[in-house]
C-alpha cells in the first residue's frame, strides 16, 4: 500500500519534470546539442598528431631533385607547400604571420653538392610556438626526404645512397627553441579565462534584472538601452583588465614566458577581444529567459571556441571545415595575437588580419545585441 | 489638446503578436486629480500604463503625457512620470539607501544626499537604511518604492496594483500618502482591484477586455448602471444563494461579507424571485448598489470573460 502510494508520487513528480523540461526548449536543445558537438568535435575536428601542416618552399635552385624532394613533402601527407618563392622575406613573412607551421630551404647549389657528395645542408625552419603542432612533422622529415632521394639516386649515384645520408638536414626551432610547452598554453591561456569569465558574466548580470522584473524598473527611470549596456558593461572590463594583468604577471614570474613583442600592441588586441566577448555574453542575455539559460549558451560557445581555436589541439591540423568554424571564433584570432605579440614579436602591419577579424566580429554581435535589446522593451 | 490635461490619449491599441492586449483606450485625465484604473486580471490595464509612460511603444493610437507626445518624447515623460510596477522592482540585493541613491543618481537631482536624507526621514527608514531592501515587509516595500518614484517630484504618479498583497493598515497609510502626494499637486492613476480604494478616487475608468468599458464618478457609475439591489441578511442565506443563482432576470447574485445581494434591472422581478424563496431566517431591504454590484453587472454584459492570467 505504501509503497503503490509512494511510487504514485514519485511519477507525478517525475510527469511534472518531464513537462518543465519540454517547456525550457533552451536546455531540452543543450541537452543534445552539447553532445552532438562534443561528439563530432573531439570525433572528427581534433587530430593530436597534425597532418598537412602548411609549409612555404623556399627554393634557391629548381632542380628534378628540388621538385622531387617538394613532391616527397606534399605525398607524406604531414607537410602542404601552399608557396615555394625564391624570396626569403616572403617565406619569413608567412611564418611569423603563422600561415604557415615551416619553411623548407634549400640553397642555390643544393643539387650539385649533392651529387659530389658534399652533403650539402636542408634547414626547415619551425613555427615551435606550439610545440606539440611541429614535432610530428619535424620527426618524419628526414626520412621523407631519404626515402625520396633513394629512388633518385641509382646508376652511377647509387653509391650517395649510403649512409650517412646525402644531405644535412638542419632543424631550426623558432620562437620557442627548447619547445616548451607553456610558452604556448600560459598567452593562450589569457584568452580561455577572457572567453570564459566576460562571456558568463555580462550573460548572467543582464539575465538576472529581466528575471528578478527590475529591468522594467530600469527602463521606466530615465535610462537609455544604450546607457544601461554601457554601464553594465563597463565594471567588466575592469574585471578583463584586472584578469589579464594578473595573467601577463605570473606568466613572467611563474612560468618565465618570454615577451618578445610590443605591450602595447597585446594591450590593443585585449582591448578589442574583451569586448568582443562583453558584447557576445549581452547578446546572449537577450536571448536567455534565465540565468541558468545564459549559463548554458556560455558554455555552447565555449566549448567550440576552446577545441576549435587552436589553444587545444593545433589549428592547422584540424581539417578544413573544422578551420572555417574556428575562423568565426574571436579567440581563434586571438590566440594568434597573443602567441605572435608574446612569442615571436610580430608586427603590428603582421598582425591586421586577427585585429580586423576580432573588430569585424564585436561590430556584428554588437549590432544583433542593440537589435534585439531594443525588442526586448516591447 | 488641452494644456490641463495630464492624460491625453486617443484610440491606444497594443497588440503583442496576434493578441491584442488593449484594443482602442482613450483617456483624458486632468491635472491634479486621483483616478483609479480598473477591471479584471488581464484587461490590458498595466499595458495602458505602460504606453502612458512610454515604456511600450502602442501599435496605433496617439496621445500626450504631461504635454509630451508618447511615441516620440518618451525620455521627457519618463523625467516627469513616477512609475510604481505592479511586483517589487527595485534591487533587493541592495540596501534601502543604495536603491534610493541609485534612483537619485539616474535622475541626476541635485542635493542628491540631502535629498536621498530627506526622503530615508520622510518614510521613516533612516534607522534601517543600511538593511537590505529584500529583507522588508510588503507594506513596508510598497511604502520604499513609492518614496523612491516619487524623489524626483514627478508631475504624474502611475501606480500599478500598489497595494496588492498589503494588510488592511499599510493600504490605508498607503493611501493617505497618495492623497497628500495629490494635495501638493500631483496628478495620481492608480491601477486596482479594491472598491474601498476606487471610492477614493475623483473618478474611475474601467477596463474589460482591453476595452474602457465605463468612465465616471463612482455615483455615476452606480446610476448609469440602472441596476436594483437587495440585499439579503440571516442564517438562511447560504441556502438561498444557490437556488437564485442563474434566475431569469437577475443579474447576479453575490456575497458580500455574510450579506447576500441580488441585482438585476427591475425590481419587480427580483422581488418576485426573493418572494418566491421567502424564508423565516433570511431579512430582505432594497439598498443603494454598491461599485461592485456595478463592475460585476458591467462583466456580465460586456460579455464572456476573456481575461488572460499570467
Amino acid at each position: 500500500m505504501g509503497m503503490v502510494a509512494s511510487f504514485q508520487r514519485v511519477i507525478a513528480v517525475f510527469m511534472k519534470e518531464l513537462v518543465q523540461m519540454r517547456r525550457d526548449r533552451l536546455t531540452f536543445a543543450m541537452m543534445f546539442g552539447i553532445p552532438i558537438v562534443q561528439l563530432i568535435l573531439f570525433g572528427y575536428a581534433i587530430n593530436t598528431d597534425p597532418k598537412r601542416l602548411p609549409a612555404a618552399l623556399l627554393a634557391e635552385e629548381n632542380t628534378p631533385i628540388v621538385r622531387t624532394l617538394a613532391t616527397a613533402l606534399e605525398t607524406s601527407d604531414y607537410y602542404r607547400i601552399i608557396l615555394q618563392t625564391d624570396d626569403p622575406r616572403e617565406s619569413s613573412d608567412l611564418l611569423a604571420r603563422g600561415e604557415v607551421a615551416f619553411v623548407v630551404s634549400i640553397p642555390s647549389g643544393f643539387t650539385r653538392g649533392l651529387i659530389r657528395g658534399e652533403r650539402p645542408q636542408i634547414l626547415i625552419e619551425a613555427d615551435a610556438s606550439d610545440p606539440s603542432a611541429s614535432s610530428g612533422a619535424i620527426g618524419q622529415a628526414s626520412s621523407i626526404l631519404n626515402q625520396a632521394l633513394r629512388h633518385e639516386l641509382t646508376g652511377q649515384l647509387a653509391h650517395l645512397q649510403s649512409s650517412p645520408s646525402p644531405f644535412d638536414l638542419v632543424v631550426h626551432s623558432k620562437y620557442n627553441p627548447e619547445g616548451i610547452t607553456s610558452y604556448n598554453i600560459v598567452p593562450g591561456l589569457l584568452g580561455v579565462i577572457l572567453t570564459m569569465t566576460l562571456v558568463m558574466i555580462t550573460g548572467m548580470a543582464m539575465t538576472r534584472e529581466a528575471e528578478r522584473g527590475t529591468m522594467e524598473n530600469l527602463l521606466a527611470m530615465p535610462a537609455a538601452p544604450s546607457e544601461v549596456m554601457i554601464g553594465k558593461i563597463m565594471p567588466y572590463v575592469g574585471v578583463g583588465a584586472a584578469q589579464t594583468l594578473v595573467i601577463l604577471i605570473a606568466a613572467d614570474v611563474l612560468f618565465g614566458v618570454p615577451f618578445a613583442g610590443s605591450l602595447w600592441l597585446l594591450l590593443l588586441g585585449v582591448t578589442i577581444f574583451v569586448i568582443a566577448n562583453l558584447a557576445i555574453g549581452f547578446t546572449f542575455s537577450t536571448v536567455a529567459q534565465s540565468q541558468m539559460q545564459a549559463m548554458q549558451l556560455t558554455f555552447f560557445f565555449f566549448l567550440p571556441s576552446l577545441l576549435l581555436s587552436g589553444f587545444m589541439f593545433p589549428f592547422r591540423g584540424m581539417p578544413y571545415w573544422a578551420q572555417v568554424i574556428g575562423e568565426a571564433f574571436p579567440l581563434t584570432h586571438f590566440l594568434r595575437l597573443v602567441r605572435g605579440v608574446m612569442l615571436k614579436d610580430t608586427s603590428f602591419a603582421q598582425l591586421q588580419a586577427p585585429l580586423l577579424a576580432m573588430t569585424l566580429f564585436t561590430a556584428i554581435v554588437m549590432t544583433i545585441a542593440l537589435l534585439r535589446y531594443r525588442r526586448t522593451l516591447d | 489638446m488641452s494644456a490641463d490635461l495630464a492624460i491625453d490619449v486617443r484610440g491606444l491599441v497594443k497588440k503583442f503578436g496576434k493578441k491584442t492586449a488593449v484594443n482602442g483606450v482613450d483617456i483624458a485625465m486632468p491635472r491634479g486629480q486621483v483616478w483609479g484604473f480598473l477591471g479584471p486580471n488581464g484587461s490590458g490595464k498595466t499595458t495602458t500604463i505602460r504606453m502612458i509612460c512610454g515604456l511600450l511603444r502602442a501599435t496605433e493610437g496617439e496621445g500626450k503625457t504631461l504635454g509630451y507626445d508618447i511615441r516620440r518624447d518618451a525620455n521627457e515623460i519618463k523625467l516627469r512620470t513616477g512609475y510604481m510596477t505592479q511586483k517589487f522592482s527595485f534591487w533587493t540585493d541592495m540596501t534601502i539607501r543604495e536603491n534610493i541613491e541609485f534612483v537619485a543618481r539616474l535622475y541626476r537631482l541635485e542635493d542628491s544626499r540631502l535629498r536621498v536624507d530627506e526622503t530615508l526621514e520622510k518614510l521613516g527608514l533612516t534607522d534601517r537604511q543600511h538593511q537590505l531592501a529584500g529583507d522588508l515587509s510588503g507594506g513596508w516595500k510598497q511604502r520604499m518604492a513609492l518614496a523612491a518614484v516619487t524623489m524626483h517630484r514627478p508631475r504624474l504618479l502611475l501606480l500599478d496594483e500598489p497595494t496588492a498583497g498589503v494588510d488592511p493598515q499599510a493600504r490605508r497609510d498607503f493611501w493617505d500618502e497618495i492623497h497628500h502626494l495629490s494635495l501638493e499637486g500631483m496628478t495620481v492613476l492608480v491601477s486596482t482591484h479594491y472598491m474601498d480604494e476606487a471610492e477614493r478616487c475623483d473618478r474611475i475608468v474601467y477596463l474589460a477586455n482591453g476595452q474602457k468599458v465605463a468612465e465616471g464618478t463612482v455615483p455615476e457609475i452606480i446610476t448609469r448602471s440602472g441596476l436594483v439591489t437587495f440585499r439579503g441578511e440571516g442564517q438562511g442565506v447560504r441556502r438561498l444563494a444557490e437556488r437564485l443563482k442563474g434566475r431569469p432576470g437577475l443579474d447576479h447574485v453575490a456575497y458580500f461579507g455574510s450579506a447576500l445581494h441580488v441585482s438585476g434591472g427591475n425590481a419587480a422581478i427580483i422581488q418576485s424571485a426573493i418572494a418566491d424563496e421567502a424564508a423565516h431566517d433570511v431579512e430582505w431591504n432594497e439598498v443603494r448598489p454598491s461599485l461592485e454590484d456595478a463592475f460585476i453587472a458591467m462583466m456580465a454584459e460586456a460579455g464572456q470573460d476573456n481575461r488572460v492570467h499570467s
